[in-house]
């Protein structure tokens, strides 16, 4: 293993500032002169805004102003990043999302007004003192009701079907008739549960505005602060590029709640400006649980065509997508693109045919949340699959088994459009096999039955996309942006390394393991290597982290501008040596004429570039700095095969889970340790969505479970130590390092898993269970073992 | 307004608050200690975690001036004196027990406490003693991985890194 490169396991450098209490989140960050905003939100899901009256509240100490609606007459809606065009090519309904709402309240939630004062304390008691007046309309909640004629969420749309998409649509008929052929089919209804995403730091923001230049600066919690710089800047709020800045500081955790373009950054900067001081708002866990774009809720009705052996003929499925009250910045693409074009799973299913339903609510936004999209595909493939393996009396492996595209097929052309380079399934399940100790199970089961519980065993596979993606590709599907990457690499004139990129760590640990790319390729210590990101005045361009795309495409970028460093360093030294380009070599840090014992160091080549006394400056720039855009080719397929293990309690319907394996293909992997604990976490937030989380709102749209202790986030006691492998590394072939994304792997492959060991504990207890919607909470799966 | 007095990390300070003031904000905004988080407004997620007097407490649930006269030590005041992690960081670092590092302030408050009544805690009792404590990143295999490490067990049997 290498000290420290490409595959070494070295410590996280980010980690000494977070153990020592010395990192900079947003809200760590207090600016001179700062005012404070607090939010008015609507308390109901459904309503008619007659009128938001303020003048008590302006008259409360330490206001300086309160803004509502009519302030932002001219400001644009926040957008939509992704524009769907339907099963007849038609372009999704796409509602204005303003800033603070206009006329009507959509979510409980949506913003009225904002206070801001001289303090939170001030600018929260005064939020208190604005009277609302609101006509409470009926809340229109359940999806299939909202299509069916239910209330309107925007009157002026005329319909709560926000996309009525088909993919492929050609493929429909040819899916179609192999149904009608075929010897079995297998049906499942299922809920992919709402999920509130709760990374621990709550969003906040703060507008900063400088007169004398016109400057504009937002602070914000982000994974993505050029997108934000984009958005806000070009749709919402109309400033240039060049008169914004965003920042995104040390970010506590995203799951891709972090990405979008939020109205609370928008407000600040804004508001900043209106002010001439800088305004700073931080959101209560409260106000998370009502503001942060949720995730998954899909309702899905999925059907298997099979053979007689077992062979996969045809997939079909209709599936409702909540969308929430608007459109949030990337949600149009999460149940289209990112979940249709991932049915085929790690399978051979030749026809397949995916319709969705995207459905307006008055409820919270929905958008990407770890995985986004391939949870949902993998969670319907992988439960439907377990379901006809039992009608059949198949094996859930050997089914699968029957099924999976061969190590040998690659690459393999889907029927829903993309082409996966590499990957061996095979391979997977049986490393799977061993290190769960499958073999094993009917031992531990037998023991668990002593002390009076159900075992069940749960295997599944997953497959996702990563890594978006193709610029050319994503511009078709109707992406509003390309998905590219930057980097720009500086060498200074002492050797040391930096590099600015447009990825974004809010966890991932980039400072740690870019540098042992670069270290690897130049052959040089990490330390030499330092990481900048998540600022638009320092980074040239970035398209954020989200998608498991950072080391693919952002690593890739990196890679590429570094290839440019070495190619003119390499002409450097072959001045310094008086050879020709062509025979210079670079190893360990050390340049080279083949076949020579000449010799240059790295560090006289960079002096050299910076000090051209003796340089090729006819020929040679100057200077030591090359910026490269990475726009893959193709987005990147890691996969895999989970198993786990639970315990049923068979008078209480408690699902304690025992153990739980996961066997990955990545790719290359740089560094092992970060690797697996992305896996862990992602882990644990499936076990969360299969077992315990659910954002829940009752009949009138008022969630119900908004507050931690109302929401089962995962705590210590509810899970295992896991155990994790990735050597069945199938490397991609078409990015310059190898490598696949290990992100959302956990929280794609993990929900399946639990649900079917918690099916198969039932049935082999002899209980005629064949599926519960998520999350298996104890009186779900008691009355399941009642009602069996 | 009434004016506190404790001694923070070893230091003595002293501040106006308000009667609602919570330590966390007089940590936080008075002081400008703020490696201590909040993470949430129903005292559930632990990243607010200090040392009263000792004593493991939620910052976000305790007003500034309950602690009047108290000794308060907060994540700052956690490493060595020569600056060093200390060994329950060290541990934390070693086995990758932090990802974004919003509740890894609290955590290590809290694994702290823990191994200062229990100094060689079972895995159980550790995952028992992290139940106030909600990490959204690590899925807590590291966690607590590290707070056995931290403790001198042997972590070589579990898996991973
Ligand atoms: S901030 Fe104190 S428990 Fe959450
Ligand atoms: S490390 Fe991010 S919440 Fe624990």
């Amino acid at each position: 293993m290498p000290k420290d490169g490409i595959g070494a396991s070295i410590k996280r450098r980010e980690d000494v500032r977070f153990l020592t209490g010395t990192g900079r989140y947003t809200d760590d960050i207090n600016l001179r002169g700062q005012s404070y905003a607090w939010f008015v939100r609507s308390q109901v899901a459904h309503g008619k805004l007659n009128k938001v009256d303020t003048t008590a509240a302006a008259k409360m100490p330490g206001v300086l102003r309160i803004f509502t609606a009519k302030d932002f007459e001219g400001v644009g809606g926040l957008p939509c990043g992704w524009q769907i065009h339907d099963r007849h090519g038609k372009p999704m309904l796409e509602p204005k999302h303003p800033v603070l709402a206009e006329g009507k309240v959509r979510h409980v939630g949506d913003p009225i007004a904002v206070v801001v004062a001289e303090t939170e304390a001030q600018a929260r008691d005064a939020a208190d003192a604005v009277v609302i007046d609101i006509d409470e309309l009926p809340a229109v909640l359940d999806m299939k009701a909202a299509v069916a004629g239910g209330p309107l969420v925007h009157d002026d749309i005329g319909s709560n079907l926000c996309y009525d998409w088909g993919f492929v649509e050609e493929n429909k008929a040819a899916t179609d008739a192999a149904f009608a052929k075929a010897d079995h089919v297998t049906t499942l209804e299922l809920v992919n549960n709402r999920l509130a995403p709760n990374a621990m730091e709550p969003r906040a923001a703060i507008g900063d505005y400088d007169f004398a230049t016109d400057m504009h600066t937002l602070y914000t919690t982000s994974q993505n602060p050029h997108v934000i710089r984009l958005l806000m800047g070009a749709f919402v709020l109309g400033i240039p590029e060049h008169k914004l800045r965003v920042v995104a500081p040390d970010v506590g955790g995203g799951f891709g709640s972090k990405i979008y373009h939020y109205a609370e950054e928008a407000f600040v900067t804004f508001a900043a400006k209106q002010l001439r001081r800088p305004v700073k708002w931080t959101a209560t866990r409260s106000e998370s649980f009502i503001t942060d774009a949720q995730g998954r809720d899909h309702v899905t009705k999925i059907e298997l065509a099979l053979d007689k052996q077992g062979h996969f003929l045809a997939l079909r499925t209709e599936t409702y997508a909540n969308m929430g009250a608007y459109l949030s910045t990337f949600s149009t693409a999460i149940p289209t693109y990112l979940h249709g074009t991932l049915m085929a799973g790690t399978y051979k299913t030749p026809h397949i045919y995916v319709n969705v339903k995207a459905v307006f609510t008055n409820t919270v936004p929905v958008d990407a949340y770890r995985g986004a999209g391939r949870p949902e595909a993998t969670y319907q493939i992988e439960r439907v699959i377990d379901k006809a393996a039992r009608e059949l009396g198949l094996d859930p492996l050997e089914i699968r088994r029957r099924n999976f595209i061969k190590a040998d097929e690659f690459p393999y052309q889907t029927p829903v459009a993309v082409v996966y380079d590499t990957g061996d399934y095979d391979a997977t399940m049986n490393k799977l096999e061993s290190l769960a100790d499958l073999a094993g199970f009917e031992k531990r089961r037998a023991e668990s039955a002593k002390a009076g519980k159900l075992r069940g065993l749960g295997v599944n596979t997953y497959i996702e996309a990563c890594g978006i993606a193709p610029s050319h590709l994503v511009g078709q599907l109707g992406a509003r942006a390309g998905l590219y990457e930057s980097a720009t690499v500086r060498v200074n004139a002492t050797g040391g390394v930096v590099v600015m990129t447009g990825s974004h760590s809010h966890g991932q640990g980039h400072e740690t393991t870019f540098p042992q790319v670069i270290a690897e390729m130049i052959g040089i210590p990490v330390e030499s290597v330092e990481i900048v990101h998540g600022d638009t005045a320092n980074v040239p361009m970035g398209m954020g982290t989200y998608g498991s795309r950072s080391l693919a495409v952002g690593g890739s970028a990196m890679v590429k501008a570094t290839n440019k460093i070495i190619a003119k360093a390499k002409k450097i030294a072959a001045h310094l040596m008086e050879a020709s380009d062509a025979d210079i070599e670079l190893k360990d840090g050390k340049f080279s004429v083949a076949g020579t014992d000449k010799s240059v160091e790295w560090g006289a080549v960079c002096l050299a570039a910076y000090v051209p006394h003796n340089y090729p400056l006819e020929s040679l720039e100057p200077g030591l700095e090359e910026t490269a855009f990475y726009d893959p080719s193709n987005f990147t397929y890691p996969s895999g095969a989970y198993a786990c293990e639970v315990e049923v309690d068979p008078d209480t319907g408690h699902v304690k889970v025992c153990a739980f394996t996961a066997v990955d293909d990545f790719g290359n992997v740089v560094n092992p340790m970060i690797v697996e604990g992305q896996v862990h976490g992602g882990i644990g937030q499936g076990i969360g969505q299969a077992l315990l989380e659910h954002a829940v709102y009752d009949g009138n749209g008022q969630m119900i479970a908004g507050s931690f202790m109302d929401y089962a986030m995962p705590r210590a006691g509810d899970l295992p130590f896991y155990k994790v492998d990735h050597s069945c590394a199938t490397p991609c072939t078409h990015n310059p390092l190898g490598v696949k994304g290990c992100g959302e792997a956990g929280a794609i492959g993990s929900p399946p898993a639990v649900v079917n060991a918690v099916v198969d504990a039932l049935q082999r207890a002899g209980k005629k269970v064949s599926h519960i919607d998520m999350p298996l909470s104890p009186y779900r799966v008691w009355s399941a073992i009642q009602n069996a | 307004m009434p004016k506190v007095t404790m001694r923070v990390n070893g230091r003595e300070v002293s501040g106006e608050v308000e009667g609602r003031t919570l330590l966390v904000q007089f940590l936080r905004e008075g002081l400008g200690l703020t490696g201590t988080h909040v993470g949430c407004d129903t005292s559930q997620c632990g990243a607010c975690t200090v040392h009263v007097n000792g004593l493991q407490v939620k910052s976000c649930t305790t007003f500034a001036l309950d602690v009047d006269g108290a000794e308060v030590t907060t994540i700052e005041g956690m490493a060595n004196a020569d600056g060093s992690l200390s060994v329950i960081q060290q541990a934390f670092q070693d086995h990758h027990g932090l990802q974004c590092g919003f509740c890894t302030p609290g955590m290590v408050m809290a694994a702290a406490a823990l191994l200062k009544e229990n100094p060689k805690p079972t895995e159980a009792q550790i995952r028992h003693h992290l139940e106030g404590n909600i990490c959204r990143c690590t899925g807590y295999h590291n966690i607590v991985k590290a707070v056995l490490a931290a403790s001198g067990q042997d972590v070589s049997a579990i898996a991973a890194e």
